[in-house]
Parts: structure tokens; sequence; C-alpha cells
């Protein structure tokens, strides 16, 4: 509890620095500096894009998931993989991919392409999971009652899919609220991008303001998903016998349907991977290669992974408090945490570092400690996310029998809970290591002077036309980021079906 | 219960990974560390520090990042800053430093081998290389003749949709604050205006994204620093480059020479090694240098000339314009701000 309550208010650092900056420009000032024509417009540009893409990545993401997962489409398993790949890719990698293919990819329509093919995987995850765990007898009751297939899928399939769907479309929405890079480069304005215009002319207190102006919208994101949640049951009652499922026959869908697949994946891994070699070939002849690139790549697996250690470590106190102690305070608690997936991780990096100077006598203060702390901040949701469906399968009966059996607290934490949710544990580990790889703001502010990570590097030389010096880093990026996404894919892919979780290594 | 003994494994190697391998400036066995903070061309940078650690055995900790940023930093930084010195791509991040009072003066030895005019007035600073603002655009979207050569014809209605340029860039506030040295802030501010509603959406970040936007077709014309063009042609090939640049007509108020410059922070704690590195900067062979690099920047100092197969720096014609009264930039931020371009 008490542990829960100090990440908590770790959590809460960036908003705290927020405020009092904001208080420092005084109330009016802010409000000068938010009520411009300025904020409308790039109040427009925001909110279409979030709508659009997150709209697109709920239909992508749901026909993928549903493909994969429900019909007999040829070669599953590989195609299982490759859709979740491309969380892998850096947005900014996707963009720079696409942009130098054709002028077309460019402002609004540009964004709406990138994004979506850069996230989408962020729907298809849990979507595949949730169906992969409902029943399919709903289905074929619905179907013998004389319901046509459209009205199956429609009424029953989304149905059950419907809270993952919509879990999807949050973290969608929030992530695009927070996206600097791939919009940088597509020459597309949001208020990510004017604060960090705004931060590079010394402006800190407009940058402050913009980002309140980012957090109601993530505010509004929020409340508007948990309305739309909404109540309706979607379990069944006892856990019953899982039969093998009956999976949908394509029939002469299916070539259609298949060069779909071939099209997405070509699109959101083919692109970027394909004009990295481009570049690496066409470059320019000044091309000094690689030599800071096995340093970068040690720096960028070390962050990453103290991150996902401690960003995990983080999520289980609030996991354990939220389920096992459920109520609308603590409810309330976890839903504020993702808020911080929509600060722009510079808004993150500098309250850090303002702690640090102001409160800290710089303690600190450009050190890898420091920067992992940032990455276990930013990326905290998704922890959470993992561990809590994990925490939420496993049943609080068998803590409760080991209490019983005399075993203290923390030794039945160790032995019963974490063995139970290790999956989870797994699964959030891979998603914060995978994000802390890619991420690229929080990074330029707070690295330690003299070191550099893989996105640091591409970034300075994409940022100097140097394409055929950033590509190799892009590449190194992917192959890195390619193996937890695999493992991430798997974990969705063997998440318990029902009832008690078949955790591997339940047996000690 | 092994899985979680691995995971922990994994990360307790991966922490000790992350803390060995935070390059800690501090010293090793007596040798002195200084920390730059670097807002030039990265490439440039690192030429110049390697030909410096090799001629001084002084290290140099090089942190990269854009010179306002630094600035933002060195504030919030106070006396704890890391810093001993930075090295800017124009003059008015140090001139707002030295306004702070958190420049220490330059040794006389060392800014005398610049130009008096392209050091800081009030000696905190020294001037090292320069570059100067012109035109880059596209010949397939609009001739040469068509275009505009005197600053304040960018706002002309005609050239409504060609426009690019980048209103938070450190190089495009120097050009704001000659107009409005030259012509006042009505003028200015209606020029403002005028090339706000010219660029519509050809709003850019910076002046890398503006020549590949002009070099790829997507827009017509930009505002960019002569050396973006040199530079883009470096680096993606002559074959790949459907651009050229134009200059402003002589002492146009929008032909404007940068300054790129270092200082010394008050606060350092190596002083006389932060010393040696500027001398080094300005010298023979650190201009040589910025002479021979791909930076395409103009070395200033010790007489020494490009190499590069560029306009020769004697033979621009600038306006006269001074980094005294380019100043902080405040101004032009100040301008560009009620026009709602920041």
């Amino acid at each position: 509890m008490a542990v829960a309550l100090l990440v908590v208010a770790v959590l809460a650092l960036p908003l705290a620095f927020l405020l009092t900056e904001a208080a420092g420009a005084g109330a009016s000032n802010v409000w000068h500096l938010i009520w411009r024509s300025l904020t409308a417009s790039l109040l427009w540009n925001t909110v279409r894009l979030t709508v659009v893409v997150t709209v697109l990545c709920a239909v992508i993401g749901t026909l993928t998931a549903y493909g994969v997962e429900r019909t007999d489409l040829p070669g599953r398993s590989v195609w299982a993989v490759l859709v979740v790949v491309p969380f892998a890719i850096p947005d900014f990698v996707v963009s720079f991919g696409w942009s130098s293919l054709s002028t077309w990819v460019q402002g609004f329509r540009g964004a709406v392409l990138v994004m979506t093919l850069a996230v989408y995987p962020l729907v298809y995850l849990p979507v595949a999971a949730s169906l992969r765990g409902a029943d399919p007898g709903q289905e074929e009751i619905a179907r013998s009652l004389g319901a046509s297939r459209l009205s199956t899928f429609f009424r029953i399939t989304l149905g059950q899919a419907r809270r993952a769907i919509l879990g999807g479309c949050l973290l969608v929405a929030l992530v695009i609220l927070a996206e600097y890079g791939a919009f940088e480069i597509l020459g597309f304005q949001t208020f990510t991008t004017e604060i960090f215009t705004q931060f590079n002319i010394a402006d800190t207190s407009v940058a402050c303001a913009l980002s309140l102006v980012l957090i109601g919208l993530s505010i509004v994101v929020l409340v508007g998903e948990s309305a739309s949640r909404g109540g309706g049951r979607v379990s069944r009652t006892g856990p019953g016998a899982q039969r093998v499922l009956a999976r949908r026959r394509l029939g002469r869908a299916r070539l259609p349907i298949l060069i779909g697949y071939a099209l997405l994946v070509l699109a959101a891994l083919g692109v970027p991977i394909g004009s990295s070699v481009y570049w690496i070939f066409e470059g320019g002849a000044h091309s000094l290669m690689g030599a800071s690139l096995g340093s970068a790549a040690l720096h960028t697996a070390g962050y990453s992974l103290g991150a996902a250690l401690v960003a995990t470590a983080m999520a289980l106190p609030v996991a354990l408090l939220v389920s096992r102690h459920p109520g609308r305070v603590h409810r309330l608690l976890e839903r504020t945490t993702f808020l911080v997936l929509a600060m722009p991780g510079l808004v993150v990096a500098l309250a850090i570092s303002y702690f640090s100077t102001k409160y800290a006598n710089s303690f600190g203060y450009q050190t890898a400690p420091l920067l992992v702390l940032a990455y276990s901040i930013m990326f905290f949701p998704l922890a959470l996310v993992c561990v809590r469906a994990s925490v939420a399968q496993s049943p609080v009966s068998l803590e409760e029998v080991a209490g019983s059996l005399g075993v203290r607290r923390l030794p039945a934490l160790l032995r019963v809970t974490l063995p139970l949710v290790a999956p989870g544990i797994g699964a959030a580990f891979c998603l914060v290591f995978l994000s802390a790889v890619t991420e690229l703001t929080a990074t330029l502010i707070l690295i330690p002077t003299n070191a550099e990570t893989l996105a640091t590097q591409f970034w300075a030389y994409q940022q100097n036309l140097s394409y055929g010096q950033a590509a190799p880093f892009a590449l190194v990026i992917i192959a890195i980021a390619a193996v937890p996404s695999y493992v991430l894919g798997r974990f969705f892919d063997r998440l318990p079906r029902r009832g008690l979780a078949q955790a591997p290594g339940v047996v000690t | 219960m092994r899985g979680l003994l691995n995971l922990v494994a994994i990360a307790v190697l991966a922490l000790s990974v992350a803390a060995c391998t935070s390059g800690s400036p501090s010293t090793a066995s007596g040798q002195v560390t200084i920390t730059l903070y670097n807002g030039q061309h990265v490439q440039t940078t690192e030429a110049l520090v390697a030909a410096f650690e090799k001629a001084t055995g002084i290290n140099v900790a090089v942190r990269n990042d854009d010179e306002d940023v630094f600035d933002a930093e060195i504030v919030a930084e106070g006396q704890r800053s890391p810093a001993d010195v930075i090295f800017s791509e124009n003059s008015p991040a140090l001139e707002y430093l030295q306004g702070r009072d958190l420049l220490a003066p330059v040794d006389r030895s060392t800014l005398a081998r610049t130009p008096g005019k392209y050091n800081s007035p009030e000696g905190d600073w020294v001037g090292v290389s320069a570059r100067v603002s012109v035109l880059i655009y596209n010949p397939g979207l609009i001739y040469k003749s068509a275009l505009p050569t005197r600053v304040l014809e960018l706002a002309d209605p005609r050239y409504k949709g060609e426009l690019a340029f980048a209103p938070g860039e450190t190089d495009f506030q120097p050009v704001v604050t000659s107009v409005l040295r030259t012509y006042g802030k009505a003028t200015a501010l209606k020029w403002l205006d005028g090339i706000k509603t010219n660029a519509g959406g050809h709003v850019y970040p910076d002046n890398e994204s503006i020549s590949a936007a002009v070099n790829r077709g997507i827009v017509a014309f930009g505002v960019v620093n002569q050396y973006y063009w040199y530079r883009m042609r470096a680096e993606i090939g002559a074959g790949n480059i459907h651009s050229r640049i134009a200059y402003f007509v002589p002492r146009d108020p929008g032909y404007v020479l940068d300054i790129s410059g270092a200082g010394i922070l008050k606060s350092s704690k190596h002083q006389a090694a932060a010393q040696r590195f500027l001398a080094f900067l300005v010298s023979e062979k650190g201009q040589e240098i910025i002479a021979h690099s791909i930076s395409f920047e103009y070395p200033i100092a010790s007489g020494v000339q490009t190499a590069q197969s560029e306009t020769p720096f004697d033979e621009l014609e600038p306006d006269p314009v001074d980094v005294g009264e380019l100043g902080t930039g405040a101004q032009a931020i100040a301008l560009l701000r009620y026009v709602q371009l920041l």
C-alpha cells in the first residue's frame, strides 16, 4: 500500500512541475498564452489526427486480430508475429522511411498514414488476446438463433472484444498526443511539436501552458473511454470445457484477405526497413559509418533494461493494490497514471531535471539513473496494463491459503503471487524495454554527457540529412526491438484461456 | 520461479552495464576533462575536439543539443552547471548568456584572432565561423527570375503557398531582427503577417526540413542559411539535388551574416583548459578544420579561407547589421509571438 502510494507520488512529479511552472508564470499570463488562435489551430490539428488515426487503428487492429484468431487464414502463426513486429519500429523511422519514398507522405495525410502503421498493434494485441479468451460458443448460439454472419460479428464478436478495442484505442490516442519525432519529419504541427518549439526558444512557461492543454485533452480521452466502456457483461459464468473452435471459413475471400495482410506488413515493416537499406547504399560519400554503432547499442540496451526492470517493479504494487482492494479511489488512481502516457518525453525529462537541480543539489543530474527513472515514469502505464491483466487472473484465494498456512505476507508475495503473475511481468518487461529502445526526446535531455543511444544518433544524423549514416542506427533499433516484440506477441498469443492462470512456474 | 530469477539476473546485468557506460566526465589520473555543450554541427565539432585532444592532452566531454536548449539548461543549472564551454551556431544564444552574466571574459589573444565585429562586444565570447541567409528554390516549381530579390517581397501575395520558413529556428530570428532594425516595428509585423499567409501549411521546424522539402518539390522556395544546401548536396549526392540557392540583393536586410561562436561559463572550474579550447577553435589549425569540413561554414579567424567551392567569404555582401544589434533574439521572438507564428 505504502509502496504503491510512493509510486504514484513519483508519477505525479511531471504534473507537479507543470503546475509549479504555470503558477510561476501567473494564471492570467498562462491564460493569454493558451487563449490564442495558434492554440485553436494546434487543437484542430491534434484532435482530427487523433480521431482519424484511432478509428483507423481500431478497424485495422480488430480486423487483423479477427482474421488471425477466428478464421482459417493460411499462415496464421506467421501473420500473428508479422503484424505485431511493426510496433518495434520507432515512429520516426516509419515516417523517415515513408517520407523518403514519396512527397505525397507529408502533413496531415502523411501523419495519418505513418501513425496508423506505427501504432495499430496497440489495438491488435489486446483484441487478439480477448478474442482468444472469449467464448466462441456465444457466436454459435447467435447463429443457431438465426442471426446472420455479419450481425453475429457486430453483435457478439465485437461485443466480446469491445473492452479490448476501447483499451487499445485509449493507448493509441494517448501515444499520438505525445508523439514528436514523426511529426517533425512530416512537417505536421501538433501540440507536442509546438511544445518543443517553445521549449527550444527557451520559453518554458509557454511550453508548460501548452502541456496543460495537452493533459486536458488526454483527460477528455480517458473520460470518454471510461464512459463508453459502460456496463454489460461479456464473461460467462463457469469456466466450462474448452473445445477446439470451429474457425470461420474464408472461402473465396481468402486471396484478397491474404493480399490485405501482405500489404499491411509491406507498408508497416517493408517500407521502413527497405528505405533504411536503400540509404545505406545510396547515402553520401562522407558516411563515417557506425564507429559509434556498438557503443550506442550498448547504451540503448543498458538504459532500456534498467527501465524495464524499474517500471515493472513499480507496476506490481499498484496492480496488486487496485486488483486486491478495488474501490473508486484506487480505480481513479490507476486511471490517472495513464495521463503520463500523453505527456511528451520532453516534459517528463524537464520535470526530472528541474527537481534534481532545484531541490536535490543536482543529485544524479545527467546520469544514467535519472534517465532510467524518466523512462520508468513514461512507460509505467504500459507495464501496469500487462501486470494488471495477470494479477486479475491470479486467484487471490491462493494467497489467502498461504496466509492461513502461516506464511507471512512478503514470503507469500514472493512464493505465491509473483509466480502467478510472472507472464504479465514478462510482458511488462518486454513492452517497457521496447518503448525505451525507441525513446528519443527525454533521452536528448537526460542522457549522460559523452554517451549516445541508437535513437539519439539516428536523430542527429537524420536531422543533418545524413540519411546514409542514420540508416544503420534505424536497422539496429529494429533488430533490438524485434526480439521483445516477438516475445510480446507470443505472450498475448498464449494468454491463458479461462479461469486459473496456467502460469509457467506455478509448480516450484 | 526460475524465469523470474533469470529476469532479475538480466536486470542486474543491465543496470551494471548502464552504470559502467554512463561516461562520467570525471578525471582519471590527473588528466583534465572539460565539458562542452555543443550546439554546432556534430561532425564539425567531433573533428575539432579530436584535434584539440591530440594537441593538448585535455579531454573534452561533448553534449549535443540545440543551443536554445543549452541556454535554458545553463540558466537552470546555475552555479552547479557541469558545462565549461558552450559552442553555438548563432550569436544570440551567447548574447543571452552574456546578458545574464554567466560568461567569463575570453583571453585577449584569442579575441584578436577574429575580426572584432564578429566577437562579443563585451569580450565574453569569440566568433568562430559564419554563414549567410539565402533562398533555396526548386527550379521545377519556380523560375529564378520569378524569385524575390529583397526580403520584404517574401510577403508579396503572389508567393501565396510557395514560401517555406522555420519561425522557431535560431537561424531565422536574425532575419526578423534585421528587418525590424531596418524598417521598424509596424512594417516588420505587416511583413510577418504576409509571410505567415504565404507559407500556409509550409511552416517547418528547422532549416534541414525546409531544404529537404524544397529539394523534393513539396514547396517552391524557402529561407535558409547557405550551408544547408551544400551539406545536403554532400550528404545525398549531386544526383539527388533538384534545388538551387539564390542570394538577396547586396545589403538587403534579409541577407544576414550569422556568427557561430564559443564562450566559457563563469561557473567553470577549468578556466585555463577552457581558454585553451577557445584559442584552438580560432587558431589556424582549428580554422583549417572548419575550412575543410563538410559543414560548409566560413572560417572567419586567423585569415583562413574556406576550401569548399562556394561563393568566397569576401565576395559576400550582407546587410551590415552586427552581432550586438542582433542581440539575444528576444525582440524577434516577441514579434513572432505577436503574429502567432510561435
